[in-house]
């Protein structure tokens, strides 16, 4: 598994995103899921790759508090400490 | 008087390329698209119809549906806006297997990789009911959506189905057809392992030399209306669905039951539903997989319900002697194009037709293209069987 620091995470959930659907540009801290078109099947799948890079399962409750790439990018990172 | 159903837009994919047209005339020039007992739409690329995001969010059999949704709803002319109102628009689109890559996909998925890795959206695009759901969606269409799932008589339920939502006046139009994509390798070895696929690798309906059937993949969609909409709206009318017939062998679960006995069932049944005699049709669209078993027990079916006499003087041809067998989309390419060619006034042929089987003894149109009719309303039988002895038969009309 990779070192969860703050830029290899950002990376990361980046890519996964990008894989998503989103344009790369849109994809920003500050982006909320809903104007990227990311929905709950997509968290899951984006949870996939985290999990997979990172051990860090964001599930349930915490993916539904999740609204930016920043919440998920700070919430994985913190996790993974 | 009951509502008349019309069909106003056709579209295809197939291993012989993207359009309906495009089939139809490669067909009657005698081309053929397969290869090692193969039948790929090689041409079909989803993302010139599809976001990135789309296409992830579709099994292929989806996304070749899109493909032919996409002509048929631009054929009809109903470009961007729906001449109906959403809710009184259906949907009915039959598949076989239903999205088998996505299943297989997933299957080495979890074998590989743990079941934690398996894909959310594994259900939601390997259900057999994703082809009428992704064009519902699609297209907004809110009127009643069903799916038909009998193996290769799917595509043909499905667009008798749709007929008598329009006819009942459950629906004012209704988007039918079939679609498949299960050139799987485990898709391939099942049919390998019942021997229902050719080893010569050659699709020969009705020959003496067929041995089985090419597995093709593809999809066939139409646009029905109900008659009186549709003219008032100034649609160009391609053709009507006069009737349907359908019904089962009760006989095995693969083999059609040898004297055809169900096959002919249907077909009677469609004729009826039509209010046309044998003597009226003329064109009849076979099954004709070139299987031993169904181009014998079909034409046993055709005789027994049109008449010895009269069935061996309709001329009667099978595409899959150019594109293979599509499986649940057979039904729904076939239908399309079945209407291009009594709009063209021609019977086409079954390509490679040359050794006479005993007992095989109808007109399949080796030499096709040919005219048919005298010039008056033009009308066809579209036959699709499926395993399951499943059989659904369309009764089609021009002019």
């Amino acid at each position: 598994m990779a070192a969860p620091t703050q830029e290899a995470v950002e990376e990361k959930v980046i890519d996964a995103i990008a894989d998503l659907g989103p344009e790369r540009s849109e994809i920003t801290r500050d982006a909320s899921f809903e104007s990227l078109d990311i929905d709950s099947l997509d968290l899951v799948e984006m949870n996939q790759v985290v999990d997979e890079e990172f051990g860090v399962q964001i599930k349930g409750e915490d993916a539904q508090k999740l609204k930016t790439v920043g919440d998920a990018i700070d919430f994985i990172v913190a996790r993974a400490e | 008087m009951s509502r008349r159903v019309v069909i106003t837009g056709v579209g295809v994919v197939s291993p012989l390329g993207v359009g309906a047209r495009l089939l139809y005339d490669r067909w009657s020039a005698g081309e053929t698209s397969y290869a090692n007992g193969l039948a790929p739409c090689s041409d079909f690329d989803p993302t010139e119809y599809m976001s990135t995001k789309e296409v992830r969010r579709s099994d292929r059999f989806l996304q070749l549906a899109v493909g032919a949704c996409h002509e048929a709803l631009e054929h009809a002319g109903w470009n961007g806006e729906r001449p109906y109102d959403s809710e009184r628009v259906g949907c009915v689109v039959g598949t076989g297997i239903g999205g088998m890559e996505t299943l297989e996909g997933q299957h080495d998925v979890l074998r590989d990789k743990g079941p934690e890795r398996v894909s959310p959206l594994a259900v939601p695009l390997m259900m057999a009911n994703a082809g009428t759901a992704g064009l519902a969606m699609r297209h907004g269409l809110q009127g009643p959506t069903q799916t038909s799932v009998s193996a290769c008589a799917a595509g043909t339920d499905a667009i008798g189905a749709a007929m008598r939502l329009v006819r009942s006046g459950d629906a004012d139009a209704v988007v039918a057809g079939g679609a498949e994509a299960a050139l799987t390798p485990l898709s391939r070895a099942a049919f390998t392992a019942m021997e229902a696929l050719t080893d010569s690798g050659v699709s020969r309906p009705f020959d003496a030399r067929r041995d089985g059937f090419v597995m093709g993949e593809g999809a066939g969609i139409l646009v029905l209306e109900e008659a009186e909409a549709a003219e008032a709206r100034g649609a160009t009318i391609l053709g009507e669905v006069l009737g349907y017939g359908a019904s089962a062998d009760a006989h095995h679960i693969t083999a059609p039951s040898p004297e055809g006995r169900g096959a002919a069932l249907a077909i009677e049944r469609a004729l009826a539903d039509a209010g046309v005699g044998p003597e009226e049709i003329d064109y009849v669209n076979a099954h004709g997989t070139s299987t031993q078993l169904n181009d014998r027990a079909e034409t046993e079916a055709l005789k027994a319900a049109l008449g010895e006499e009269r069935a061996k003087a309709i001329p009667t041809s099978s595409i899959k002697s150019a594109i293979g067998h599509l499986l649940g989309a057979a039904g729904g390419v076939e239908a399309a194009v079945t209407v291009l060619a009594l709009n063209d006034g021609k019977a086409p042929p079954t390509l490679g037709y040359e050794e006479v089987d005993e007992g095989l003894d109808l007109d399949y149109v080796p030499d096709g293209p040919r005219d048919i009719g005298n010039g008056g309303r033009l009308v066809a039988l579209s036959n699709s069987f499926g395993f399951g002895g499943h059989n659904g038969v369309l009764c089609l009309a021009v002019g």
